[in-house]
C-alpha cells in the first residue's frame, strides 16, 4: 500500500446526555447532586437494597419526548425498558436499567450550522451509573450519580472528519439545550460522548474496522480524539498492519488515545425485559402538549435572523438562548441589528460576564432603546450606557427615557437651543481666530468650534447637527 | 383456630405464644428469629392504647409470622442464605407495614429456602424445617417455617411467597390454607426479589375467612410497585352466585400421581357435585410446557435479581479476595447455596446471546400460549381444581440430591405463576399414614374473592 492511499474516515457518535429532572429516574431522591458530598443523594433503590423496586419519574418521560422532539425524531408511543447486565461496584443493581428493544426516541436527524444533516438512528432513555475513583490500593464508589436519567442518543455513521465531529457534538449540546432537557454543563459530565472512528479507502464501499473512543466530555477532545484516531489508523494501514477492534481512551494531556484493557470486549449483557416496570405507553396529546411549549431550535434562528445578521453573529449568540429569543421577539429589522451588536459587544465582553446571569431587558426597552438612537436622540456611545444601565439593579424596571434623562445622555436636536449655545460659543473669545481661519478657507478648524460646542452643551448636542449650523452661520 | 381481634392480655398471649414457638423451634427449626423483645414491645404498646381507651386496628393482637425474605428493621432479613447474613434492613415491606398498622403482632421470621429457590426448605443455610405431621419429612416450601408454624397452631397467620407453588405446596404439607393471590394483588415492595415476574405475597391461615380478612388489608395498589393492580378487592365477591361450574384438567390425572391424591380429587369432585356445582373436564394439552417454560423465565429472572449480591455495599462478603474478580467469586461462591447458583447459571445461560432467543424469547412465548389456554379454559367453568404437587410430604433428604426430580414436584404448581392466575390451597384430608393432602382451586384473574368465599362456602356446607 502506498503512502499516498487516501483514506476516509466515517465517525458515529453515542452521546449520554443527563436530564435536569428533580429527582432521579427510578426514586424519589434529588437529582442534582452538583457540591454535594458523596453518597448523600441517594436512597434505598439507588443502592439496590433487596426488595427495592423502581419508581418512574414522569418528568423524566416528560423529557425525553421534548429531546425527541429536538432531534426531530418520531416519538415512539410505546416503549419499555431492559436490563442490562454486568458487574461493577458503581452499578450496585448488577443491571443497568435501559432500552434495548422499544426506546422511546426512533429515527431522527439534525442539521449542522455547515448545511450538513446527520441522522439519529435511535435515542433511548437509561439510568446513569454511579461513578469511581480509584486510589492507591483501594477504589472509592459516589453514587449520587446512580439513577439519574440519562437519553443515549446514537447517531448513524454519517460524519467523515473531525471538524464534522465537533461539529456535531456542538450543535446537539445546542439542541439539548434549547430543548431545555439538561443543564448541558460539560465540565460536570452532563454530556458525555462515545465516538466510534474507523477509515476505509476512498471508493470502497465497505467500512474498516472500528475503534470505539468512550467518554469524552468536551466538543475539543472529541475533535481532537478524532484527528488523533484517524491519523493512528491510517498509519496502522499504511504499515500494512490492521486495526484492532476495542474500546480506547482519550487522555487530553498527552492528546493521545490508548487501548483499554477492557471487559466490556468480551461482555455479553444478557438483556432481559424488565419485569418490574410496566412499558410506557404514551398518547399523542402528551406529545403534542410537549410539542406547543417547545422554543425554536437552533437551525429556526438561523434561518430567520439570517435574513438580518452576519453568519458569525448568529452563531456566536446561539451559546446563549436567552439572547436569540429575545431578539426574535423584536420586530424590526434595525432593531434586530443594532440590539445583536449590543449583545455581541457589550454582553459577551469579558467584563459584563456576570450580566448574563441578570434578567434581560423588556422586549420595550429596547425598542425604545434603538428608536431613540434611529432619532439621533442618543448617540451609540449614549445608546450603551443606557443599555448597560438596563441590568442596574436601581434601574432595570424604568423605561428607556427616563434612565437616559437620568444619565443625561439625550442629545440636544432642538435647532433653536442649538443655535443659541453656537451663538453663545461663537461670542467667545478664544473661538474668533478658528472663525477667521475657516473663512480664509482652512475647513479643518471647523472640528475644533464642533468640539467647543459640544463642550458648551455638555455633551447633549448632536454633532452632526452642529456641524451643519456652524457651517451656516459662518458663510 | 380462625383469626380473631384481640381486646386484652396482649402481653400474656404473646409471652405464651413466644414460650409455644421457643418450644417448637428446636423440634422443627421453623425460624430463622424469634423477636421476642419486639413482639412483647408491641403487645404492651397495644395493652396501653386498649387501657387509654384508643381504637384498636382490625387485627389488635393477632400474632403472626413473615417469612424471612420479608424486610422488617426489627430483625435481620435473611432469605435464609448466607450471603444475607446479619443484614438489617432500614426499610418495612409494604404488606407487613399495613399488617402492623391494624396491630398485629409479628412475633419472628421463617425459614425458607435460601433465596426461596426450592420446594422442601432444605436449601436454607439454617438446615431444613420438620413436616407438621412427620419429623421425618419435609415441610414443602420454599415457605416451609410460615406453613409449620401455622400448622402447629403457634401463629394466628403467616406471610408467604409463591413464585411457583412456594405456598400452595407447603399449605397442602401441613394441612393449612394456603394463598397465592392474583399476580400484582399484593405489593412487592420490601420483600426480596426472586423472580418479578411471577412473585406472589400471600397468606397461610386455618381458615378460608381469614384469607378474606387479610386480604382486605394487604392488598391494593402500592406506588411504590408498578406492577400492583388497581383495586380490585370486594370482600362479598361471588356472595349471589354460589353455585359454580368447575373444571377439571384430564391431563393432571395420571400414573405420575399418587394414587391417595388422584382419591382425593375423586372425593372433592363428589362432594362439588353432591353440592350442586357442574363439573368441566378440561383439554389442556398446552401445560405440559409449562414446568419447562418456568424453569427458563425464572432462573432469569433470578440470576439477575440477585447480581446485587456481590458483597460491596451489604451483607456478607469473603474474607479474604486479592482483588475485585476474587471479591466477586469468593463471596458469591461462599454466600449462595447450591442451588442458588445452579438456578443463577441457568438463568445467565438462557440470556446469553445466541441463547437468548432459543431459550428466553421462546419461553415467552409458551407462557402466552398458556395464558391463553387459561383464558380458553376460564369460558367453560368458574375454577379449576387440581392437586397441588403429584406427591404428599416425602423425606427430608429424598429429592435433595436430584433436582429434576425436585422440579417436577412443582408440576401443577408452576401453571398459573406463568399466567398471574389465584390459586388456594385447601386441606382435605390425610393419607393411611398420616400426612396431609391439600387440593387447590384456581381462578381467573382478580377472582381472588369470588375463590375464597367459593371454598369458605364449600367448606360450610360439607
Amino acid at each position: 500500500m502506498s503512502e499516498k492511499t487516501n483514506y476516509i474516515p466515517t465517525i458515529g457518535i453515542e452521546c449520554h446526555v443527563q436530564l435536569k429532572t428533580q429527582t432521579k429516574l427510578f426514586s424519589e431522591v434529588d437529582n442534582d447532586a452538583r457540591g454535594k458530598e458523596a453518597n448523600t443523594c441517594i436512597s434505598p433503590v439507588d443502592y439496590a437494597l433487596p426488595g427495592m423496586l423502581p419508581r418512574l419519574n414522569e418528568q423524566g418521560i416528560k423529557l425525553s419526548i421534548r429531546a425527541g422532539l429536538a432531534l426531530n425524531a418520531k416519538i415512539n408511543l410505546y416503549s419499555r425498558f431492559d436490563r442490562k447486565h454486568y458487574f461493577y461496584p458503581d452499578l450496585p443493581k448488577g443491571y443497568q436499567i435501559t432500552q434495548m428493544y422499544h426506546p422511546i426516541i426512533g429515527e431522527g436527524y439534525i442539521e449542522l450550522p455547515s448545511g450538513k444533516t446527520v441522522r439519529i438512528e435511535h435515542a433511548h432513555l437509561e439510568e446513569d451509573a454511579g461513578k469511581s475513583s480509584h486510589e492507591a490500593g483501594y477504589s472509592l464508589i459516589d453514587l449520587n450519580r446512580a439513577g439519574t436519567p440519562l437519553v443515549e442518543i446514537v447517531s448513524m455513521p454519517d460524519m467523515h472528519s473531525a471538524e464534522e465531529a465537533r461539529e456535531y457534538v456542538k450543535e446537539l449540546w445546542r439542541v439539548m439545550t434549547y430543548a431545555d432537557v439538561t443543564h448541558g454543563d460539560l465540565y460536570n459530565g452532563n454530556m458525555r460522548f462515545d465516538v466510534n472512528i474507523s477509515v476505509a479507502e476512498a471508493g470502497s464501499d465497505t467500512l474498516g474496522t472500528r475503534t470505539e473512543i468512550k467518554n469524552l466530555n468536551s466538543f475539543r477532545s472529541v475533535e481532537r480524539a478524532v484527528e488523533y484516531e484517524v491519523q493512528r489508523q491510517i498509519k496502522l494501514l499504511n504499515k500494512g498492519e490492521t486495526i484492532t477492534q476495542e474500546t480506547r481512551g482519550w487522555n487530553d494531556a498527552t492528546g493521545e488515545t490508548t487501548s483499554q484493557r477492557s471487559k466490556e470486549v468480551a461482555a455479553d449483557y444478557r438483556y432481559m425485559p424488565e419485569p418490574d416496570l410496566p412499558p410506557i405507553q404514551l398518547t399523542e396529546e402528551t406529545v403534542d402538549q410537549e410539542q406547543q411549549t417547545m422554543r425554536p431550535m437552533p437551525g429556526w434562528y438561523r434561518t430567520e435572523l439570517g435574513k438580518i445578521l452576519g453568519k458569525d453573529i448568529i452563531e456566536v449568540l446561539l451559546d446563549y438562548p436567552p439572547l436569540v429569543s429575545k431578539l426574535a421577539e423584536l420586530k424590526d429589522d434595525t432593531a434586530i441589528k443594532k440590539i445583536a451588536n449590543l449583545f455581541s459587544s457589550v454582553l459577551l465582553a469579558e467584563e459584563n460576564a456576570s450580566l448574563l446571569n441578570d434578567e434581560l431587558p423588556s422586549v420595550t426597552q429596547l425598542s425604545n432603546l434603538v428608536e431613540m438612537n434611529t432619532n439621533s436622540e442618543l448617540s451609540s456611545t449614549g445608546m450603551k450606557e443606557v443599555f448597560l444601565k438596563f441590568f442596574d439593579p436601581e434601574m432595570h424596571y424604568k423605561d428607556t427615557r427616563t434612565i437616559a434623562k437620568e444619565l443625561g445622555v439625550i442629545q440636544e436636536n432642538n435647532l433653536g437651543e442649538l443655535e443659541k449655545i453656537v451663538d453663545a460659543v461663537l461670542t467667545k473669545p478664544e473661538t474668533q481666530k478658528a472663525q477667521e481661519d475657516y473663512k480664509n478657507g482652512q475647513e479643518k478648524v471647523l472640528g475644533f468650534l464642533v468640539g467647543q460646542v459640544m463642550k458648551e452643551s455638555r455633551g447633549k448636542a448632536n454633532p452632526s447637527t452642529v456641524s451643519e449650523i456652524l457651517k451656516q452661520k459662518l458663510q | 383456630m380462625a383469626i380473631l381481634a384481640q381486646t386484652t392480655n396482649f402481653v400474656a398471649r404473646t409471652q405464651a405464644t413466644l414460650e409455644k414457638a421457643h418450644r417448637y423451634q428446636e423440634k422443627y427449626n421453623i425460624f430463622v428469629t424469634i423477636d421476642d423483645e419486639g413482639a412483647i414491645q408491641k403487645a404492651q404498646e397495644l395493652e396501653q392504647k386498649a387501657q387509654a381507651g384508643a381504637k384498636l386496628g382490625q387485627l389488635a393482637g393477632v400474632i403472626y409470622a413473615a417469612k424471612d425474605n420479608f424486610l422488617c428493621p426489627g430483625s435481620d432479613t435473611t432469605a435464609s442464605a448466607k450471603i444475607l447474613t446479619d443484614f438489617k434492613s432500614p426499610v418495612t415491606s409494604t404488606v407487613i407495614e399495613k399488617l402492623n398498622a391494624e396491630d398485629a403482632i409479628l412475633i419472628g421470621k421463617t425459614n425458607l429456602d435460601a433465596f426461596a429457590h426450592g420446594s422442601s426448605t432444605e436449601n436454607s443455610y439454617f438446615g431444613p424445617t420438620k413436616n407438621s405431621k412427620d419429623l421425618e419429612r419435609v415441610a414443602g416450601g420454599s415457605s416451609g417455617g410460615s406453613a409449620v408454624a401455622v400448622a402447629l397452631e403457634i401463629v394466628d397467620f403467616a406471610l408467604g411467597t409463591d413464585t411457583g407453588g412456594s405456598i400452595r405446596q407447603p399449605a397442602s404439607f401441613n394441612g393449612v390454607y394456603g394463598l397465592k393471590p392474583t399476580y400484582g394483588a399484593n405489593s412487592r415492595y420490601g420483600v426480596v426479589a426472586m423472580a418479578s415476574s411471577t412473585d406472589c405475597i400471600g397468606f397461610f391461615t386455618q381458615t378460608a375467612q381469614d384469607l378474606d380478612l387479610l386480604m382486605q388489608i394487604t392488598s391494593g395498589q402500592d406506588p411504590k410497585d408498578l406492577t400492583t393492580l388497581p383495586d380490585f378487592y370486594r370482600h362479598d365477591d361471588g356472595f349471589n352466585d354460589p353455585i359454580k361450574r368447575i373444571g377439571i384438567i384430564k391431563e393432571f390425572d395420571n400414573d405420575a400421581v399418587d394414587p391417595e391424591i388422584r382419591q382425593a380429587m375423586a372425593q372433592e369432585i363428589e362432594t362439588l357435585k353432591n353440592q350442586g356445582h357442574e363439573i368441566i373436564e378440561l383439554d389442556m394439552p398446552t401445560l405440559k410446557y409449562a414446568l419447562a417454560t418456568y424453569y427458563i423465565i425464572v432462573p432469569a429472572e433470578i440470576a439477575s435479581n440477585l447480581a446485587r449480591h456481590d458483597g460491596i455495599r451489604y451483607g456478607f462478603r469473603s474474607a479474604d479476595s486479592e482483588d475485585l474478580m476474587s471479591l466477586y467469586q469468593n463471596t458469591r461462591n461462599e454466600g449462595f447455596m447450591s442451588e442458588n447458583k445452579r438456578r443463577i447459571m441457568i438463568g445467565n445461560y438462557v440470556l446469553s446471546s445466541g441463547y437468548y432467543d432459543a431459550y428466553y424469547l421462546k419461553a415467552a412465548k409458551a407462557r402466552t400460549m398458556i395464558i391463553e389456554e387459561y383464558n380458553q379454559a376460564f369460558k367453560q367453568c368458574d375454577f379449576i381444581l387440581t392437586p397441588v404437587s403429584p406427591n404428599p410430604a416425602f423425606k427430608l433428604g429424598e429429592k435433595v440430591n436430584d433436582p429434576v426430580a425436585m422440579y417436577l414436584e412443582d408440576v401443577m404448581s408452576v401453571p398459573l405463576n406463568l399466567a398471574g392466575l389465584p390459586g388456594l390451597t385447601v386441606p382435605v384430608g390425610k393419607t393411611t399414614a398420616g400426612l396431609d393432602l391439600g387440593l387447590q382451586f384456581i381462578g381467573p384473574r382478580r377472582s381472588d374473592a369470588k375463590l375464597i368465599n367459593f371454598v369458605a362456602n364449600i367448606k360450610e356446607k360439607n
